[in-house]
């Protein structure tokens, strides 16, 4: 099995790379920082993986989408994961034209074009996995948190567009929407009773993989919530501080 | 985040480092570093309130398979290693009653397990360590090179740097099971007995004990590896205390019922099994967070360890007392001596039991042990303590000023503070 692992130093990546790993597939792993590449290649390697290869990649600087699509599929690919992303601090991004566009770009575009790059390949191929994470944050725009939601909404809704055209090739498309977890992106957040750890999210990335899911929410309560959430009607959501 | 023991009544902060270039932009003010929050009082509370947290280091350097030599990051978890080494044939050579417990964890409190009288401290297997202060300097120390960092950050409670990473030489093991034997004992003179013929012949030795009935009796338990290669089975947990309970179940009366039950369900004298290594090593981590179970007060632990005479006076004191405890542990350490200079492990008997906190009640009780512990040279743990005295600790520790010298000015915990008054 060859899986590859864009934004592989993000916590969420790496606890589920351990599990690719473990079970000895073949590790392509793309990330901005090649110290911290290096010692997560480490880390797997130990773990079991059959072979682990590393590559440079930032999302919105690195735009050329096709070429890292075209580098990656001539080695060959069964699983892609895609983490990369940043938690903008809405404040400081709200009213920042620049940093609302730069943020929707690392969290949106860079993904979404990268899918684009990636679709066709698949859908020729006729099987493999597409593993993309996206956030509960992008069920409904809420004024905390809105610029990265805007962001995910957009990938979710692409996601599903995209699983729709490659269920007749047999390619599973699969979207993982994460509630709050203890990673570096949320290390300044406090924490409390919903947070749950990256190796949780990977467990459950697992499972969907192997039971061939479409959408993901983990861990699982979130779907509770967010049915809850997306059920207030506009007129009284847009009065809460949420 | 409050400790195990469920200290102190102000919450700490908690900043993470998951990249050790992090671990400096956190660390500004004094701190104290924090990986699984195990230690059951406040010598792994911060003095300032702000903790910083190793825990998401959690990355293998490397691993040698041919030698059992492996470097980690300061947050991988004594769990986790074994789980990775243990189907290669290699095994962490001492392991505490948790799986959850980081390897910088493991060597700032220097920790022991049930093998102490033949392996002695884990501190005695750590080769190397990559220690950062305050000021940006690394210090990789080892027991031949930097030993003096290493004598006081082995054991030193965490004050002499961040611990970054560390190797540890692991000891060679066939399979995952272990050949495991439990005898009931009714005497202290009985508990010695088994004590000391079984460390001649068994690699694993630790007692449970009933320390509220009128004789003293209890479980002995001892182990050796099993040579068996078959493959472990899926460990069956239990829900865990999901939240901590408001009021307490644990009170004397239902810890003397469970006591008593709990000697009796084992109906032979002697009860032998093949066990398998995670659920014999780690009993109660098959009930995660039972801490819970003490509800909002929590409970301290009494660890000490004495010379072999003074545990019949200890626990007359605790049964006077009345005050109950369940998982009332007893077991011989060995003469290995520990590597670090304010190590707990020592040449002696250590007993270990928990207490519902119930104020001054416990208080008094603990001052009664203590009278006795101290008067006949022995020691409190500091990974357990909430209570000891300066006078006492600077009395059972006597290298404490050698690593003031080495601690590091940014770095402080509520125990040292309260122990050495700086």
């Amino acid at each position: 099995m060859r899986t590859v692992v864009i934004g592989a130093t993000s916590a969420i990546a790496l606890a589920t790379a351990r599990q690719f790993a473990s079970r000895g597939d073949e590790l392509l792993l793309l990330a901005r920082d090649q110290g911290r590449l290096d010692s997560i290649a480490a880390d797997l390697r130990v773990r079991n993986a059959a072979a682990v290869d590393t590559g440079l990649f930032e999302a919105a600087a690195d735009t050329n989408y096709e070429g890292l699509a075209q580098a990656i599929w001539e080695q060959g690919i069964d699983c892609l994961l895609m983490a990369h992303g940043s938690l903008p601090d809405q404040a400081e991004s709200q009213d920042d034209v620049v940093a609302t566009r730069a943020e929707f770009e690392t969290n949106g575009l860079s993904v979404i074009s990268l899918l684009a790059a990636f679709a066709g390949r698949f859908e020729a191929q006729g099987h493999g996995q597409i593993v993309v994470i996206s956030s509960v944050a992008g069920d409904r725009g809420r004024q905390s948190n809105y610029v990265y939601g805007a962001a995910k909404a957009a990938v979710s809704a692409y996601l599903q567009g995209l699983r729709n055209r490659l269920n007749k090739s047999g390619v599973q498309v699969l979207t993982v929407k994460p509630g709050f977890v203890d990673t570096p992106m949320t290390a300044h957040l406090p924490k409390g009773a919903l947070w749950a750890q990256p190796e949780q999210i990977a467990a459950g990335i697992m499972n969907g993989l192997e039971k061939g899911s479409d959408e993901l929410y983990l861990p699982g309560f979130w779907r509770l919530i967010m049915l809850a959430i997306k059920s207030i009607p506009e007129r009284i959501f847009k009065k809460l501080s949420l | 985040m409050r400790s195990w023991g469920g200290l102190p009544e102000q919450p700490q902060t908690v900043r993470s480092a998951h990249w050790q270039d992090q671990i400096l932009t956190h660390w500004q003010q004094e701190t104290l570093a924090t990986g699984m929050g195990r230690s059951y009082g406040d010598a792994g509370l911060a003095a300032s309130g702000q903790m910083l947290s190793t825990r998401g280091m959690d990355r293998i350097i490397s691993f040698d398979t041919d030698t059992g030599l492996i470097r980690c990051e300061a947050g991988v978890q004594l769990g986790d290693i074994m789980r990775l080494v243990v189907p290669q044939d290699w095994m962490l050579p001492v392991l505490p009653g948790t799986q959850f417990v980081t390897v910088a964890g493991a060597v700032a409190n220097d920790i022991h397990g049930k093998n102490h009288h033949r392996t002695g401290s884990f501190g005695s297997y750590v080769t190397r360590l990559g220690l950062l202060r305050s000021s940006g300097e690394l210090i990789e120390c080892g027991p031949n090179d930097c030993e003096e960092w290493f004598a006081a950050t082995v054991g030193g409670l965490g004050l002499t740097g961040i611990i970054t990473w560390v190797e540890i030489q692991l000891r060679p093991v066939s399979g995952a099971w272990l050949n495991s034997e439990t005898i009931k004992f009714n005497s202290l003179q009985e508990f010695f007995e088994l004590s000391e013929s079984s460390a001649q012949t068994h690699v694993y030795t630790v007692s449970w004990i009933d320390c509220l009935s009128q004789e003293v009796r209890g479980h002995f338990n001892r182990a050796n590896h099993a040579d068996t290669a078959a493959p472990l089975p899926r460990r069956k947990g239990l829900p865990g205390v999901p939240v901590e309970l408001p009021i307490s179940p644990i009170n004397r009366w239902t810890l003397k019922a469970f006591n008593s039950l709990y000697f009796h369900r084992q109906r032979g004298a002697r009860v032998s099994e093949l066990a398998p290594w995670d659920r014999w090593f780690f009993p109660l981590d098959a009930i995660p967070n039972w801490n819970r179970m003490y509800g909002r007060r929590g409970f301290r632990q009494y660890q000490c360890v004495v010379p072999d005479e003074q545990i019949s006076e200890l626990l007359a004191a605790i049964r006077h007392s009345g005050e109950g405890s369940f998982l009332a542990v007893l077991k011989q350490f060995g003469d290995r001596p520990s590597p670090g200079l304010i190590s707990f492990p020592r040449q002696g008997t250590t007993l270990a039991l928990d207490f519902p906190w119930r104020g001054t009640k416990t208080l008094d009780l603990f001052k009664q042990l203590d009278a006795i512990v101290f008067s006949s040279g022995g020691a409190l743990y500091p990974a357990k303590d909430a209570h000891m005295s300066a006078l006492d600790f600077k009395m059972s520790y006597p290298a404490w000023e050698e690593i003031e010298q080495r601690r590091d000015p940014k770095l402080n915990s509520l125990f040292w503070q309260r122990v050495t008054g700086v």
